[in-house]
């Protein structure tokens, strides 16, 4: 140890001490400047890439929205519209294509309109007098909106012997499609969790058809249906079918379609609830046993609310997808017998084949408006809701 | 020594860089490479892969032919060419969507180098072809390889068995399909239908209904057009005379297959080389399916006659329907109206104008080259090429069809429907104007679709498509898209 000036020193036999009346070199400055943004430059290429691969298409087609595109020798020319394209299909002469052909309200419609608005209603007084904050107040406005408008919709159309759009469609392959599979799919889980003969066989069995493309499901079940041609057209002789034109009746159509997207589907709501079901401790199980509880009683008081939080994961990104349909319908009726198994993605494809981008795009923003509102409104207000009570 | 090692290595070398240099033939286009965008093969795109074969051989140019779907072919071209990305050589299209690329200055013009090719013989090509087809506003900008518009074919054999006549109009027309239909016409002891005509959505039956209404509602000849008033460009579409055409389409259902509104054009075939359809709406594809080995079931058993016409045309001036008489219907046969249709107008091959020199010669010699009498005459008669007659040899010359397998009385009955087609004064012509594909390919299809499916009356269908037209006319112009029009009826005042 020595001192300086009164200084006590503690250093190590051999050390030099730094000159610091000489700057940094320039090799030293930037290692230390790379020291200090490493968090920000081990993070830049991931930005980069998602604003390149995400974010600019999002507003690049935005912008087309809001435009009528036109390509021209040489590149593209834009005029903005505003809102004309989204109103073209609200209010304008594509109306009866997105959201169905309106005439006059039946009673049944006026019932169902009045029977949704009025418990939508009742729902939005409930919180209002029960809880209130203001981002939960404007969520459920948008909720309340979404769902007002829809249920006039269906009241306008279905309800009162209308064709619906292609919203219609969409919902109706969202609701139906997406809760005939995960019933199916719950229920094939829950079989092959139990010690069954040959279950190896069947969870492989069931998993095959996620593998698939779709283009090649919506062929092999238009094949199949084929009455008069396809491959089963002596089955459906058989059963008197030979005359039964499936693809000509729009409610037939759609079921076909649903039938071919739940023959995809159901595997991957199957594979990872049977995962959740595995999971579930045996003793939980066996002391429900212990105490003569119901093989229904162990699933529901038991089973159901381990699987729970996963089968909402699940439905939700099925829903997701449910949303985006536009393979099956495309392949197995192009959309028809005229507009009736359209879905908004068919109907967005549809218009940028014709090169009316601008079209396309508005469809394409309203698709991605309605998925996130029920999404968010799913989960926020059903699945938190369940979530807090178990 | 070592003057003879270098004169060895020299001798080596020299034998090396000739070699390389060499090639194994002497093409004019040697290094050129013509990329071609048409729809999936075999139909259309086959042939052009099995002639790029050939022509390499001659002239050196290598020919890559890309395939892909039909719905998507001119989207794929107007943006390749547009952008400036000019990876397409040549497009291998319908004729009629050629107008919105020449409007854009993205074709090249093809008199010049027509005007210096002795073997593409241009004055064989069939007056329509050479004159509508090929041409926009006065310049040939296109070349053909098939030629397309639609006929009724029927089964001669089952209608000498019922003594019944070929149908001249659409009232003739279903009183046949009503008897041939529930009879076994192949023998397979099953029902067959007595007629058959596509009626899918996004497919043809928007050609198809082009075929039945021209016959009510075009009478003056082909300058008039089908589809608007060449003064006002107003839709000439929501009226009696494609009402009814809406309903004979329809009606036309009864005696077809029960999966009609979900059958393409393919499927349709499939029928008839199966021998089950009495009556037939098509292109001219189905006289050499009909000697093709899948069609054993039809082999000379197939007529064919001009596309039905009709008594009662449109009076433009009341609105309604009205007897033909020979003011009304001056190119009317026996009272009848007929107004064959040129659907499609056949596939045509188009130049990019901002390829380089090099290769827009070796596009066009490729193009004339497939479309010379030589080649095509040969073509024409094979079923699988999906290429139809066009030029005047194919049709006054039934040597190469009995050569292909057709009986004489065959080749002459199919060849003189196409010639009664196409020399006809009151030919309607496609919509050949920007937005085409829009016009017919989305508005009056999806209509249409939703009529045969039931959800909405021909009345409202068709107020649906004049006020969806407007709209599109509109948006692209609409004094472009009335003189457009006119140039493509050949009315240049």
């Amino acid at each position: 140890m020595t001192s300086t000036q009164g200084r006590v020193e503690n250093r190590q036999p051999g050390y030099v001490p730094a000159d610091n009346s000489q700057p940094p070199s320039r090799r030293f400055r930037f290692n230390e400047w790379l020291d200090g943004h490493a968090r920000q430059l081990f993070i830049t290429p991931a930005v980069v890439m998602i604003l390149i691969f995400s974010i600019f298409p999002l507003v690049a087609s935005l912008i087309i929205a809001f435009s009528r595109v036109r390509l021209k020798a040489g590149g593209y020319q834009v005029r903005f519209v505003g809102f004309k394209n989204f109103s073209k299909q609200i209010f304008g002469s594509e109306q009866f294509h997105f959201l169905g052909t309106f005439t006059t309200l039946t009673f049944l419609g006026w019932v169902v309109a009045l029977s949704a608005s009025a418990a939508i209603l009742w729902w939005m007084y409930r919180y209002i007098t029960t809880g209130f904050s203001i981002i939960g107040f404007i969520g459920r406005m948008i909720t309340a909106i979404v769902g007002l408008g829809i249920a006039w919709m269906f009241a306008g159309t279905f309800f009162s012997g209308n064709p619906f759009g292609t919203l219609g469609v969409t919902l109706f392959y969202v609701f139906v499609g997406c809760g005939v599979q995960f019933i199916i799919g719950l229920g094939l889980a829950f079989l092959c969790s139990q010690p069954i003969r040959g279950r190896n066989f069947f969870r492989v069995a069931f998993f095959i058809p996620m593998m698939i493309t779709p283009i090649g499901v919506g062929y092999v079940f238009r094949m199949m249906a084929d009455t008069t041609k396809g491959p089963f057209s002596p089955a459906w002789q058989w059963f008197g079918l030979n005359d039964f034109a499936w693809a000509a009746n729009p409610w037939t159509a759609r079921i076909f379609i649903i039938i071919g997207d739940s023959w995809q589907w159901i595997p991957f709501i199957f594979i990872i609830l049977l995962a959740a079901f595995e999971n579930i401790p045996r003793d939980y199980v066996e002391a429900g046993q212990m105490d003569g509880a119901s093989n229904w009683q162990i699933f529901r008081e038991i089973s159901w609310p381990q699987v729970m939080p996963v089968a909402v994961t699940v439905m939700l990104i099925r829903v997701i997808e449910g949303f985006k349909i536009v393979d099956l319908p495309n392949i197995m009726t192009s959309g028809g017998p005229g507009i009736a198994t359209e879905s908004m993605s068919l109907h967005s494809f549809f218009a940028w084949r014709s090169l009316d981008l601008g079209q396309s795009a508005a469809i394409a923003y309203l698709l991605l408006f309605v998925t996130v509102v029920i999404c968010v409104s799913f989960f926020n207000l059903i699945v938190v809701n369940r979530m807090r009570r178990i | 020594m070592k003057s003879t090692c270098k004169s060895l290595l020299a001798g080596v070398a020299a034998a090396a860089v000739l070699g390389t240099a060499t090639p194994t033939f002497a093409g004019e286009f040697d290094g050129v490479t013509i990329s071609i965008l048409t729809r999936p093969g075999p139909v259309i795109a086959g042939r052009l892969v099995d002639r790029g074969k050939e022509f390499t051989e001659m002239t050196g140019a290598e020919i890559r032919v890309n395939e892909v779907p039909f719905a998507e072919i001119f989207q794929k071209l107007l943006t390749d060419w547009a952008t400036g990305t000019n990876s397409i050589d040549v497009g291998v299209f319908a004729s009629g969507w050629a107008v919105e690329l020449v409007d854009g200055g993205l074709v090249e013009n093809l008199d010049p180098y027509i005007a210096k090719d002795d073997k593409i013989d241009i004055d064989d090509i069939a007056p329509y072809f050479r004159e509508f087809n090929q041409k926009i506003g006065g310049n040939t900008y296109l070349i053909t390889v098939d030629g397309d518009f639609q006929m009724l074919y029927y089964r001669r054999d089952i209608l000498e068995k019922i003594g019944m006549e070929p149908p001249k109009d659409w009232d003739d027309y279903m009183k046949v399909a009503e008897a041939m239909n529930g009879m076994d016409m192949n023998g397979d002891g099953e029902a067959d239908y007595g007629s058959c005509i596509f009626k899918k959505r996004n497919a043809q039956s928007y050609f198809a209904i082009g075929s039945i209404a021209a016959g009510f509602t075009q009478t003056k000849g082909t300058g008039e057009g089908l589809w608007f008033d060449t003064e006002t460009m107003k839709p000439k579409i929501n009226n009696a005379g494609w009402a009814e055409a809406f309903r004979v389409y329809k009606e036309t259902g009864k005696y077809g297959p029960t999966d009609e509104l979900n059958q393409d054009i393919g499927d349709t075939r499939a029928l008839v080389q199966a021998g089950r359809c009495g009556l037939v709406i098509d292109w001219g594809d189905i006289g050499p399916l009909s000697i093709d080995e899948s069609g054993a079931a039809i082999r000379d058993k197939m007529g064919a006659v001009i596309m039905p016409g009709s008594r009662k045309v449109l009076n433009p001036a009341t609105g309604e329907l009205q007897q033909c008489d020979a003011d009304l219907c001056p190119h009317a046969t026996d009272g009848v109206n007929h107004a064959p249709y040129a659907a499609f107008g056949g596939w045509a091959g188009a130049v990019n104008a901002k390829a380089d020199q090099k290769v827009k010669d070796a596009s066009y010699a490729f193009l004339s080259y497939m479309n010379q009498a030589e080649q095509s005459n040969v073509d024409v008669t094979l079923g699988w090429t999906g290429y139809n007659p066009y030029r005047n040899s194919q049709l006054n010359d039934t040597s190469k069809w009995i050569e292909a397998g057709f009986s004489p009385e065959f080749a002459d009955n199919y060849l003189g429907a196409i010639k009664d087609s196409l020399n006809h004064p009151n030919m309607a012509s496609d919509v050949r104007i920007p937005g085409a594909q829009q016009y017919t390919g989305v508005v009056l299809d999806r209509e249409l679709a939703r009529f045969l499916a039931g959800e909405i009356t021909a009345e409202q269908a068709l107020a649906n498509i004049e006020a969806g037209w407007e709209e599109i006319t509109d948006d692209f112009g609409r004094d472009t898209q009335k003189q457009m029009y006119k140039l493509s009826l050949g009315i240049t005042n």
